[in-house]
């Protein structure tokens, strides 16, 4: 039984032990039809490929089949095996496999792919600049779905290359509240370092307010702050996600504002760290870790929020101590007295670990706020009583450090403390001791040399710290008061000579030979009250989270106060801004990229002057944001992102007049006579063509076709309404080539309507078809435009297989519009997925009358299969056929309506001659298409 | 990212590994348990540990700890949240969590890591989505799939991972339409020893449990949305909408799911329901130290406060207790110190009191620390915060579905120090 088998093997990987000798046994499974049986064996394979090189390969085979395999998923799970095999031989088929899936039709893929880069990288690291280059393909694309991983794959691969991200910084922006949690954060830690290089310091001009103050002159000299607007965009566009259920994604927008937005609005992110800490005890840990940093420097913004950071007993020791040091930051004049009534409740706690640290919040609470500072000591002082030993050892040692402020007031306390040497046993707070009475012995005069007395008699047995102090402790004493201390400080200073250790002897010999006199001693000994009863500075209690914000918040570095592998610094911001055009791209206004093979004579002239005047609009339109591009993306449409229509509005009217004059132009010297071709070019002519370097759309076409497997395609908008004659309503479609889902027999046509009126336009909608028999429509549901807004709608049209005109009405709330859509004959038909021998079959039982055979020269740029495939793909929808001659290609699809087969074969001869063979069983389709294959491969 | 995961039990064995990268040898795991055993209490092990080559994030559920092991930055969260959701749907899957659930269904277990991350970075991590691609075991399909055969991988692909909304399947049908909220809320408080309020703070989540046929869209809305300040939401919520209308508009997911949670802060006025009158005194050399307790019903807006249980941890002098509750049951652990008293529900006439005397190590001094003591409670059909849903309203679907709301309030850390 295979499954149980299989699950024998699981819990073998699962326990760890070493299941490879099974190896050729599983491999044996991977074609196995049963699914969990081949999950099981990819999950095997996956696991011991790099054991086992050369049975590994035996299943390649495998995964390059899925690779093209109609099915999307079925692509998508192949390629992730493979990529997941970490074995060196097939990196070059894994480089191929990925840059044909970063321009698969199906964005589930593309994501795929995305994933497949870093696993390459990481196999072989020569690889990167080719893996660069797909990156920033598939950066273009404007899927959510693909976003957050090709982001990952950015950050693994190439985060050093931060110019790759300017042209798609917005769209990544707009994009961002759409894109799965996890993507999010790994895009909000990004744009937070490439903010940090790209836009001013926005509280640049309070910290020049605090520098120059002396100095108004150069404060007046500055140009004032103006923040960019992309930086703005940013801040707003992460906001919403601050209320994301994952605390990763809370936490990365809470770190971007704290990095990057003005004084003023970093304190709305305090509330939902607040709720953070509801969460798992996990999540808050790493919580406070951020809050304890964020409160040294904005400290404000946590105040309101004090009670909530409040210990309760059953928190864990961890936790405790980080709220203690969170409250201890947050200490100010106004609130030190709830913080000392609250830290006087955790001083009784049990756990004593906890008790130790409150102490030394205590502490630095007391040195911070001078005004209560008394009140502290004393307490501290009543501690020294507590039963507990390390209570007691604990308030010795901030004691210690607090007397050192002001020793003078003070000498009660240490007189106090000197009698606790007698009980207290912990190292650290006997050495503390010695070290107060050796360094204020001149007010305790009496007390001192008869602890030194005490501890002499004790030294043999003391810990090193302490030892250290008592030599220390003699050595000040020998020179206040030589008289009593001389024998003593002698006495010491030898038992210390014939210590184990190294700096206790080390230290003895020092210390003898600066203070005792001798014959030989240098000129040092002169000066040694001066060295040992200097004035010393008090101790700075500072919070181990000082400065800590180097490190990006939220990062495991900032975590551990260390830089982990793989971090990148969080760079600071530049003294200047650069560029900000660097992150314009180009708008198209109502046209896709048009990379259509022309039809008319003058074609390869007309694309040369489009190629040239879409390059000159884009120095020419630098403001274009690319809001109007995510508006007329069908995906985005489909989710309603209205909002930016109001914005763009100014822009893209000041570009319409400029393009409207040279389109005028265009029609003018137009002059065509072919009166059938005539409508559909002219129409064609009269949108304003760009030649579209904005990656992403590309991508958008390609994917539409690359259900042919063509590594490139185009896409032909065909005008409905000109904009004059819609009195401002412009209406273009195109075949958008996917399937019509509601009515598999229908072509699909992707209508774009834009209002360039300033009023809106209300209920459109279809109305009155005049059809040819057996025609149908499926209109699209009523819609509404607001001014100079764009809606992309789809309607499915049946067109019976032939290529008589759709007629209808085109209906808004005020007027009707006569419109037809007349489809060329290649828009018919879908892809048809077949192999080499059902191909061969199924062109058997298409001879005779249904054959037609056509012989043509090739145009000059059909140099080879490769524009060939363009073309025919571009011209009909069908997918290639595979083939085991290079000198044929072969084209399969199916009628849309009825479901027939056509079969396209060219074969190249010699000398740029060439073959067209058409086989359908409707002829009438195959003769229009011999016809317009003919013509796009003569050119 | 992930590079791998460790299993590791209560008592310290590895019981389960995986890796998504190249295989990181299980030794690694020296340093978790080094931390392990130097950390007093199972939950003080640092969720981040750093060793020479690697990093360990670990998260502890369940008495199970879930060790990620990390070779790069990262941040900590990200692989926090991970792991808990890897938890979350381990429930969801087999009921419970624990080492017997995950050892039996070893292949579910493994089907499902395989899926949730590629190449350690998340790929799936939707229940939903999950659920189309492997089946959750049921005691019928584990006895049918043993006889005939067939398996837990779903057979179909997984449609989801494609949609617009990718929380939900499709194709869903129900012949019962329901659907349910279960508006539920904490207290979190600190009370001080003379009964005033320190800290109080509400936790609020609506649960759901949708059982709908088709694409429905809904909009919930609230009488009183404003206080509802600061929110998180599941993605299937219409943030726009939110900000602008103050109303809950999604299409749900499929079952049950958390659709939003809320917090009320300690700035606001929190009603405290309950009220506790204490008096815990140990006396200098007497070995005896008394103990009372009573327990009493304050601002509970004519709601019956049940299932109420008080524990204390007692301090270490403490040998044994000898107590007399007016209702309900309790019990000392003389070991861990640990009181806890079953009292049920409050009866307003008759308030309930655990009263009696605490026997101390003989010759000991009195404990300095005072215990704490913590209540937990549940009050139904009452949201405490006053929080109250308007209406629930269905679009895109015809039929009429069953509509229902619960609230419920309940005690989070609700502590009273004394």
């Amino acid at each position: 039984n295979l499954s149980r088998w299989g699950i024998f093997v699981a819990i073998m990987i699962a326990r760890g032990k070493n299941a490879s000798d099974l190896f050729p046994a599983v491999v044996k499974n991977v074609a196995c039809k049963n699914i969990e049986v081949k999950k099981l064996v990819y999950v095997y394979l996956v696991r011991y490929a790099e054991e086992q090189q050369d049975l590994a390969l035996l299943s390649i085979s495998t995964f390059q089949r899925g690779l093209k395999d109609p099915n999307q998923l079925i692509r998508a799970s192949a390629l992730r095996v493979l990529s997941s095999i970490r074995v060196t031989i097939i990196v070059p088929i894994m480089m191929l496999a990925i840059k044909e899936a970063a321009s698969d039709m199906s964005p589930y893929v593309r994501k795929t792919a995305a994933h497949a880069i870093p696993k390459l990288h990481s196999l072989d690291p020569e690889q990167k600049d080719q893996l660069i280059e797909v990156i920033e393909k598939l950066l273009a694309d404007k899927t959510t779905l693909v976003a957050g991983s090709v982001v990952m794959a950015f950050e693994e691969v190439c985060p050093d290359r931060i110019d790759l991200i300017h042209k798609n910084y917005r769209k990544l922006c707009n994009l961002l509240i759409d894109v799965e949690e996890w993507g999010q954060v790994v895009i909000i830690n990004m744009l937070t370092r490439y903010a940090r290089t790209q836009f001013l310091n926005p509280n640049i001009n309070v910290s020049i307010t605090h520098m120059c103050e002396s100095e108004p002159a150069t404060l007046a000299k500055r140009k004032p702050y103006v923040m960019d607007p992309d930086h703005r965009l940013l801040l707003r566009n992460t906001k919403p996600l601050l209320q994301s259920r994952n605390a990763a994604v809370v936490m990365a927008v809470a770190q971007l504002y704290f990095h990057l937005a003005p004084k003023a609005e970093v304190g709305i992110i305090a509330k939902a760290l607040v709720r953070l800490m509801r969460s798992h005890s996990e999540v808050q840990y790493v919580v406070l870790q951020n809050v304890a940093t964020m409160s040294i420097k904005r400290r404000g913004m946590f105040e309101p929020y004090l009670k909530s950071f409040y210990i309760r007993s059953t928190d864990p020791t961890q936790i405790k101590v980080l709220k203690l040091e969170v409250l201890t930051n947050l200490a100010n004049e106004t609130n030190i007295s709830t913080i000392l009534r609250e830290f006087q409740t955790y001083i009784k706690s049990m756990d004593k670990d906890f008790v130790a640290a409150s102490i030394q919040a205590i502490g630095r609470c007391a040195t911070n706020i001078g005004e209560v500072r008394d009140t502290c000591l004393n307490g501290l002082v009543q501690l020294l009583s507590n039963r507990d030993e390390l209570v007691v050892a604990e308030s010795v040692v901030v004691i210690k450090k607090l007397l050192q402020m002001q020793p003078e007031q003070h000498s009660d306390i240490i007189k106090h403390m000197a009698k606790l040497i007698d009980n207290i046993q912990v190292p650290m707070a006997r050495a503390s001791i010695l070290w107060l009475i050796g360094e204020y012995c001149e007010h305790v005069p009496k007390i001192a040399p008869d602890v030194l007395r005490k501890m002499a008699k004790s030294f043999t047995n003391e810990e090193d710290i302490v030892k250290l102090q008592i030599i220390n402790l003699a050595a000040k004493l020998y020179l206040t008061n030589s008289k009593q201390s001389k024998l003593l400080t002698q006495y010491v200073l030898n038992l210390a000579k014939y210590d184990q250790n190294y700096d206790i002897r080390d230290r003895a010999r020092f210390i003898r030979q600066l203070i005792v006199p001798t014959d030989k001693s240098g000129a040092l000994s002169k000066y040694a009250k001066k060295l040992f009863l200097a004035l010393k500075p008090a101790p700075v209690l500072e919070s181990p989270f000082k400065d800590r914000d180097h490190f990006q918040l939220g990062s495991l570095s900032h975590l551990l106060n260390a830089k982990a592998a793989g971090y990148q610094e969080l760079p600071n911001w530049p003294e200047s801004a650069p560029d900000p055009s660097v992150r314009n791209v180009e708008v198209k206004d109502s046209v896709c990229a048009e990379r259509t093979v022309l039809t008319g004579p003058e074609g390869a002239g007309v694309l040369l002057l489009q190629t040239t005047r879409g390059s000159s609009n884009m120095q020419d339109l630098p403001k274009k944001r690319p809001k109007t591009l995510t508006k007329k993306n069908p995906l985005l449409l489909y989710l309603k992102n209205q909002k930016s229509a109001s914005e763009s509005e100014s822009e893209s009217e000041s570009s319409e007049s400029e393009e409207e004059s040279e389109e005028e132009s265009e029609e003018e010297s137009e002059s065509d006579t072919n009166v059938r071709k005539k409508r559909v070019r002219l129409d064609w002519n009269r949108i304003p063509c760009i030649i579209n370097f904005d990656q992403f759309d590309m991508n958008k076409i390609t994917s539409v076709f690359s259900q042919t497997l063509a590594p490139s395609g185009s896409i032909k908008m065909y005008e409905l309404l000109h904009r004059i004659k819609g009195e401002g309503l412009a209406v273009e479609y195109c075949f958008s080539r996917q399937p019509f889902s509601p009515e598999p027999n229908m072509v699909a046509v992707q209508i774009q309507f834009t209002n360039n009126t300033n009023s809106e336009t209300k209920n459109l909608h279809i109305e009155d078809p005049r059809l040819q028999s057996g025609m149908r429509i499926r209109e699209f549901a009523e819609i509404g435009l607001q001014p100079s807004e764009s809606v992309t709608v789809v309607m499915g049209i049946d067109f019976c297989d032939s290529t008589q005109a759709a007629n209808f009405q085109l209906c808004t709330h005020t007027r009707k519009f006569f419109v037809s859509i007349q489809p060329p004959v290649g828009e018919l038909m879908t892809p048809a997925f077949l192999t080499e021998n059902d191909f061969k079959k199924e062109q058997g039982k298409l001879m005779g009358m249904n054959e037609i055979l056509e012989k043509l020269t090739l145009g000059e740029k059909c140099v080879n299969e490769h524009v060939i495939v363009e073309r025919v793909t571009a011209t009909a929808n069908l997918s290639r056929v595979p083939c085991g001659s290079d000198k044929e290609c072969r084209f399969a699809g199916k009628t849309v309506s009825s479901g027939c087969l056509v079969l396209v074969t060219v074969t190249t001869k010699e000398g740029g001659g060439a073959q067209l063979t058409v086989n359908c069983e409707k002829m009438l389709i195959g003769t229009m298409l011999v016809k317009d294959i003919l013509q796009a491969l003569s050119q | 990212m992930i590079h791998s995961l460790f299993l590791v039990n209560a008592s310290g064995d590895i019981f389960l590994e995986k890796h998504w990268k190249s295989v990181v040898s299980r030794s690694v795991c020296d340093y978790f348990f080094e931390a392990l055993e130097r950390a007093t209490e199972p939950e003080n092990v640092p969720p981040v540990i750093p060793t020479p080559h690697h990093y360990l994030i670990n998260v502890l559920r369940h008495r199970i700890y879930f060790v990620a092991v990390i070779q790069s930055e990262v941040p900590p969260l990200f692989v926090i949240e991970f792991l808990h959701r890897v938890v979350d749907t381990f429930q969801d899957y087999f009921g419970v969590c624990t080492e017997a659930a995950i050892k039996d269904n070893v292949v579910v277990v493994y089907e499902l890591l395989e899926e949730m991350l590629d190449n350690g970075f998340p790929l799936a991590t939707e229940s939903n989505i999950l659920k189309e691609l492997i089946k959750p075991p049921t005691i019928l399909r584990t006895v049918v799939n043993t006889i005939t055969g067939s398996t837990n991988v779903g057979e179909q692909l997984p449609t989801g991972q494609l949609s617009v909304v990718p929380w939900r399947r499709t194709g869903v049908k129900y012949t019962n339409n329901e659907a349910y909220f279960d508006v539920i809320e904490e207290i979190d408080a600190i009370i001080d020893k003379s009964g005033s309020t320190i800290t109080a703070e509400i936790q609020g989540v609506i649960d759901a449990c949708v059982k709908l046929t088709g694409m429905p869209d809904l909009t919930l809305s609230f009488m009183n949305p404003r206080l509802l300040d600061d929110v998180s939401f599941h993605p299937c919520v219409r943030f726009k909408r939110w900000e602008a209308e103050r109303i809950l508009s999604f299409i749900p997911p499929d079952g049950n799911f958390r659709l939003l949670s809320y917090h009320v802060s300690s700035q606001n006025l929190v009603a405290i329901p309950v009220y506790v009158k204490h008096n815990i005194s140990f006396r200098e050399g007497s070995s005896q130290g008394r103990f009372e307790l009573t327990l009493g019903p304050k601002q509970t807006m004519g709601k019956a406060v049940e299932s109420v249980l008080v524990s204390s941890q007692l301090p270490r002098g403490v040998l044994n207790a000898n107590l007399n509750p007016s209702q309900g049951t309790y019990t000392f652990d003389p070991v861990t110190k640990l009181l806890s008293w079953d009292v049920g529900k409050i009866n307003p006439q008759k308030l309930p009191s655990l009263k009696g005397s605490m026997s101390l190590q003989a010759g000991a001094s009195k404990p300095d620390e005072n215990p704490t003591i913590n209540i937990q409670f549940k009050i139904q059909q009452l949201a405490i915060s006053g929080l109250k849903v308007n209406r629930l309203d269905m679009y895109g679907e015809k039929y009429k579905p069953f509509k229902g709301i619960k609230y419920m309030t309940k005690a989070g850390k609700f502590q009273v120090r004394t």
